[in-house]
This record gives structure tokens, sequence and C-alpha cells, in this order.
């Protein structure tokens, strides 16, 4: 336990406050995010992730949201297990005809308000799949769409951009 | 002259047993060998190869044009792949398009089970003994007589306004008092990938564990029919995107096979730099993942810190944080700047220490270890029957590689270790994937020790219609095979990547065996299988 402790102590807190690689203020956008979220979800937004027949590469950008870099929670965002608790849907594609209902049902059992936003070049448009036999390609050719996030699959910081615009656009649509 | 491998002397051992074989040449298949065997000795096939030790594979088919006594009639071209002891063999057969009838190798080999359903769903082969008839890929997205891979379906078929759910799959049932099923998925409560988990159970334990998967099939076979080769290879790279890299380069290496190019060998060496670099972070991502199933949150952020680090690091050398298209047909699609050499040889060195660290601490603690030692054993017969790759066979004592067994450029150059396990719990499979970071960070020092200089793309020239390649690759979760046939003017006539997740996902059924419920996650975390990779 004191190795632990010791381990903690001596890293102190990563969590960042300006990334490096050219991206723009994690913060800020985060900070933004924050007070549309206090706004609008009394400080609290419940993202359900439905994947609906991606790659598995959105999946681990979401999952990267997490991770002690992004710190998602500390903006009041946090991912919920079940549709029922969610006020977003994150929906990454292409929706494979296969997983067609599944999306449906998903979205219906999420209560209302409710925000969709389509994830990655797939969720956005079909990406690299398209439509076909077995893709319904674009996540809006099954559900209605709030917002997009493109790009393949999109960095964490796209995704926290990408779910500022759409709480934005929802908001100024009231 | 031939070389001789252990099984080039598996074509007269079916002769003597009376199989009529045929060895054919083919170049983009090479060190493969290439048998023809007919169709009604396909039976007696999976019994010699069985016998003679070998792992089943792989099995693909095709439509194709054949000379059926007097007259060309359509017919299904089966390839099934078989390896022994680092050789590999592909046997050919055809059934007519009007009669696709074939014996099964399921009887033969457990792990074609799966596969030979997939066939079966997509092309209409029936294997006549096949110990399940139920369909596989196939949900409610198309009809049972209607055949996605055949000609004359066309790419966009013709669906109905809206799918419905997949219903009326006969999942076996558990009968008992006290006997409850508990359905899980296809939407999981985790941002993971959906299946479907059927569980039996008696109170806590586990009695029977099913899966059904092809929740995400995209039908990336048929999509890939008629693309260009950079077409193709984006493709292959969204087969499974946590294997990206790996896959893209057994298409490549299919394709550059087909074609008889030489790939220079600057970007032979910069592909297994990026391909090591992907085994690293996925492996350290799941190591954290597995700690976080277990209810250990501080390893969980340690290694996701971790593999953060290690990510961003990717995106600044090649410009993607997974190295999404960068493997490209002929090569890679840039060079590395040298300035990241030193870079990237003094981070390796800071994982493995930092990696030691914190393991010094996990290892400390009896919580964790009473989690993982003696959860989901897979026992090492049935990684065997299930011809188990990567590091989960490798936890369960199938010591198999491909880079070692099998090599190609560069891992014909370099020498490094492969671990190997046998108690096949989660634990064997945590240190599996601990002792191969190790490893490729090792690697990751000798590639960027030697890497040649030169240019990293070569020409490409199409390939004559009808040239084939096969890609090996050893992905981070194993052995990828990639299948890769072209067509006129350099356009791709049939691809088939097998993940291999086609060979764990049974054997999770398993090894979840009397485990409990509420272990699923860890086991499942400690195969993570590729959902995406299997359903294709």
């Amino acid at each position: 336990m004191l190795r632990i402790l010791g381990k903690i102590q001596r890293l102190g807190i990563i969590t960042e406050k300006l990334p490096e690689i050219g991206e723009p203020a994690l913060t800020e956008i985060g900070e933004q995010l924050k007070a549309h979220i206090g706004e609008r979800f009394g400080g609290s937004l419940a993202i359900r992730e439905v994947d609906a027949g991606s790659c598995n590469g959105c999946e681990l950008e979401v999952q990267a949201l997490n991770n002690p870099f992004y710190s998602i929670e500390r903006f009041g965002v946090h991912f919920v297990a079940s549709p029922r608790h969610a006020d977003m849907l994150l929906v990454s594609g292409p929706v494979s005809r296969h997983m067609e209902t599944a999306l449906r049902r998903t979205y219906e059992a999420t209560p209302e308000p409710r925000l969709v936003i389509a994830v990655g070049e797939c969720g956005a448009c079909g990406g690299e799949f398209g439509i076909s036999y077995a893709s319904c390609g674009a996540v809006s050719n099954v559900i209605p769409v709030d917002g997009v996030i493109h790009g393949c699959p999109p960095t964490p910081l796209d995704l926290m951009r990408g779910i500022l615009e759409a709480i934005g656009k929802r908001s100024a649509g009231c | 002259m031939t070389p001789q491998g252990p099984l080039s002397a598996f074509p007269q051992r079916l002769a003597d047993v009376g199989v009529r074989v045929e060895a054919r040449e083919s170049p983009g298949l090479a060190p493969t060998q290439l048998i023809l065997v007919k169709s009604g000795d396909w039976s007696r096939l999976g019994i010699e190869a069985r016998s003679w030790g070998c792992r089943w594979v792989a099995s693909w088919g095709e439509e194709v044009d054949q000379d059926v006594g007097d007259k060309i009639g359509a017919a299904i071209r089966i390839s099934t792949c078989f390896e022994h002891a680092g050789a590999y063999l592909v046997a050919r057969t055809a059934v007519p398009c009007a009669a696709p009838v074939l014996a099964s190798h399921t009887t033969s080999f457990p792990g074609a089970d799966r596969p030979e359903r997939h066939i079966r769903d997509m092309l209409g082969v029936v294997f006549a003994d096949h110990p399940d008839a139920r369909r596989w890929t196939r949900h409610q997205a198309w009809t049972q007589s209607e055949y996605p891979l055949r000609r004359d379906f066309p790419a966009a078929g013709s669906p109905q306004e809206r799918t419905p759910a997949d219903h009326q799959y006969n999942f076996l049932l558990a009968q008992g008092s006290g006997v409850y099923e508990i359905p899980v998925g296809p939407v999981h409560a985790g941002i993971i990938e959906p299946g479907h988990f059927r569980f039996q159970a008696v109170g806590e334990t586990v009695l029977k564990l099913e899966e059904r998967l092809g929740y995400t099939h995209k039908g990336i076979e048929k999509i890939a029919e008629g693309r260009d080769v950079d077409g193709l290879a984006r493709l292959a790279g969204r087969v499974s995107g946590d294997s990206t890299v790996a896959h893209a380069w057994a298409a490549c290496m299919a394709m550059e096979k087909a074609g008889g190019l030489e790939v220079p060998p600057r970007a032979v060496w910069l592909r297994a730099l990026m391909c090591e670099r992907e085994r690293v972070a996925n492996h350290v991502g799941d190591i954290g993942a597995i700690l976080n199933d277990i209810a250990f949150a501080f390893g969980f952020y340690q290694f996701a810190r971790l593999r953060e680090v290690w990510q961003r690091a990717s995106r600044e050398a090649f410009g993607h944080r997974f190295m999404m298209d960068c493997i490209v047909p002929g090569g890679v699609a840039a060079d590395l700047d040298p300035r990241f050499i030193a870079t990237m040889r003094d981070d390796a060195r800071l994982l493995g220490q930092q990696i030691g660290k914190l393991m010094a601490i996990i290892n400390d603690l009896p919580s964790v270890a009473d989690r993982v030692r003696g959860t989901g054993v897979l026992k090492p017969e049935y990684a065997r029957a299930l011809g188990c790759v990567g590091f989960v066979g490798r936890a369960s004592g199938m010591d198999f590689d491909v880079r070692r067994d099998a090599p190609y450029p560069p891992y014909d150059k370099l020498t490094f270790k492969v671990p190997v396990h046998h108690y096949g719990d989660v634990n064997a499979r945590a240190r599996m994937r601990l002792e191969e970071i190790t490893a490729s960070l090792g690697l990751i020092e000798a590639l960027l020790g030697g890497l040649p200089p030169g240019p990293v793309r070569a020409a490409w020239t199409h390939p004559a219609a009808g040239a084939e390649g096969l890609g090996l690759i050893e992905g981070w979760r194993g052995e990828i095979l990639s299948f890769v046939r072209f067509g006129a003017d350099g356009r791709i006539a049939r691809f088939f990547p097998r993940d291999p997740s086609w060979t764990t996902w049974p054997a999770l059924e398993l090894l979840i065996h009397d485990n409990i419920v509420p272990d699923f996650p860890v086991c499942n975390k400690s195969v993570n299988g590729s959902y995406s990779g299997q359903d294709l």
C-alpha cells in the first residue's frame, strides 16, 4: 500500500492543462464544456457509447477520454452502462444492418430530450464501408443525429470538441 | 529445388492413402505449398492432416469458372490452409455451384466450425457432415437462399426497409432446477464492440457460455471486390482498428506477393517498427483493462497513462495515433524522420522501466493474484484442438509465432524471445503480454539501430489477372492470414482476412466454464478477441 501511495505522490497529477503536439488547449475546451453542461445538464452529462458496427478504432479513442490525460469526468461528462441513464448517445458506425434494430432500440430506450452524435468518418458518412447489403452507412440513415465528429478515428480532443459543439448547438436551438 | 519442410512429404502421404492429389506451383503463395484435391477426398484430407499433426489455419471460398467434364460451369473453389512446425500448405478443391456439397473438416478440427458456417452463409457451400446446422454470420440482412459472395449477388444487395433483429437462433439451453439464463448484448455496458453472450448459470457459476457474433458484419469481403490496391490497403486497415498495422501489412504482403513485387528493405523495417509499436500499445492498454476488471483502479490508470504517452509518440513519428494507413502497397506512406530514432529508443527504454516499477507494486498485492490466478483456465489440449494462436495460444502451451517459425523480413534477421506459458489462466495471459512487451521493446531498439537506408516505397505494377497472394503476419493478437486474388486491370477479385480472433472466441466459451459470472469481464479482456475482425 505504501508503495502505491509513494507512486501516486511521486507522479503527481498528470492531467494536462496545455497539451502538446499542436493541439489547442484542452482545458479551454474542457472549461467551455463544463460551463455548458452546468447550464444545460445540471452539471452532469451522461453519455452512452454505442458501437453500431465500427472497426473498434473509435471505441479506443472514446475510452482514452477516461485516461488521466483527458480525464473527461472532471468536466462533468461520464459514460454510463445503460441508455436509460443517458442524456447523449455517442454512436460509432457504419451502422451494420445486423445492428440496425439494436441501435433503434437503444435510441428509443434513451429518455428525451436526448442528443445523438455520430462518431468517426463511418458514423458521419459511411466512411470506408459505405452503404451495402451489410451496412446502412451513416448513423443518420437510421436515427436522427444532432452532430457529427469526423476523423478516422477522431482523436480524444476531436471528441471533446464535438461533444461541446453538439451541446452548444442544442442550447442555442432551444 | 523444393525446400524440405515439415509438410513436404504430406502430399505423398495423402497419395499413399489413396487421395487423388496434385501439387501445383503458385508463386504468390510460396513458400506455402499448394495441392489440388478432389472434392470426394476432402474428408480424408482433414483426417490425414490431423494425424500428421497439422493445425487448421483458415478456409475461404471463391466462385470461379471451372471445367466440369466437357463444359465450363460455375463452381465454388474452397481453399484450406494448414500449418505444421512453421510450414504452411494450402489444399484446394472445387464443387459445382449447382450442387455445392463438401465434407466438413470440423469433425477433425473443431476450430473449423465457425469458419465453415461462415462459408456456408456467404457462398452457399453445404458442409454435409457439419455438426452444427445453424447459421453463423448471417442474421436477418439477407435470406437463407442468398449468398453475398456469389457473383450474381450485387454488393448493394436488396435490403429490407428495416432489418429486423436476429431471432430464432437456437441457443443451447441448460435444464434443471436452479439453472437460469443471462442474455448479454449486443449493446454492452462498456465502451466496447457489440456481440451477444448467452450464459447458463447456477447461482454465480457459469455452466455454459454461448457466443453469438456477426453484429458488426460490414461485408468487408464483398466490398473489397473491384477495389484498387490502395483502396484494399485502407479497407484492410479497418478490418480491426486495433490491429490496423498488422492487417494492412498482411494484405499488402499478399498483394505484393501476387505481383512479385520486392519491397525496399527500409520499408519492411519500418513496417515491423510500427507493428511492434502496435503490439506494445495494445498489450499495455489491455493489462490496464484487465486490472480495471478486477477493480484495481490504480493499475488501470497507470497503464492507461503509459498507453496514451505511447500513442502520442506514434502520432508524432508516423502522423497517426494508431498508425492507420501508414502501410501502403509497395512500402510505407512516409519515411521516419531521423530525429525520432533517438527519441523512440529512449521512449522504449523508459516504458520498460516504468512497467517494471508498476509490476513491482502489482506483484506485491495478493488481492490481484487472487483474482487472476486459476481464473479462466484454457487447458492446453483445448487450445491445441481449437488451433489457438497468439498470446492466448502461447499462454496455453501453443508455442508458435509466425515471426519466429515462418519468418518474414525483417524478422528473419532479428533474434527475440517468444515467451510461452502452460497454465492458461488470466494470469498466464497477462504475463504473456508483459513478456511480449519486453520482447517488443527489444525488437524496437534493434529495428531502430539497424534501419537500412534507401527508398521506402516501390513503384506498383498491376499483377496479371488471376494472380493470387498469401500474407502471413504475427499481429498483436497472433497470426493473421490474408488472401488476395487479382482480377482484370489490377483490381481485387477476392480478399479474405483471417483475424486470429476466429481461433480465440471459441476458446473463451471453454475457459469461462465453471468460473463465476462476475469474472467474465476479466476473462474476456484477458483474451480480447476482435468482434469486427471476426464478423468481417
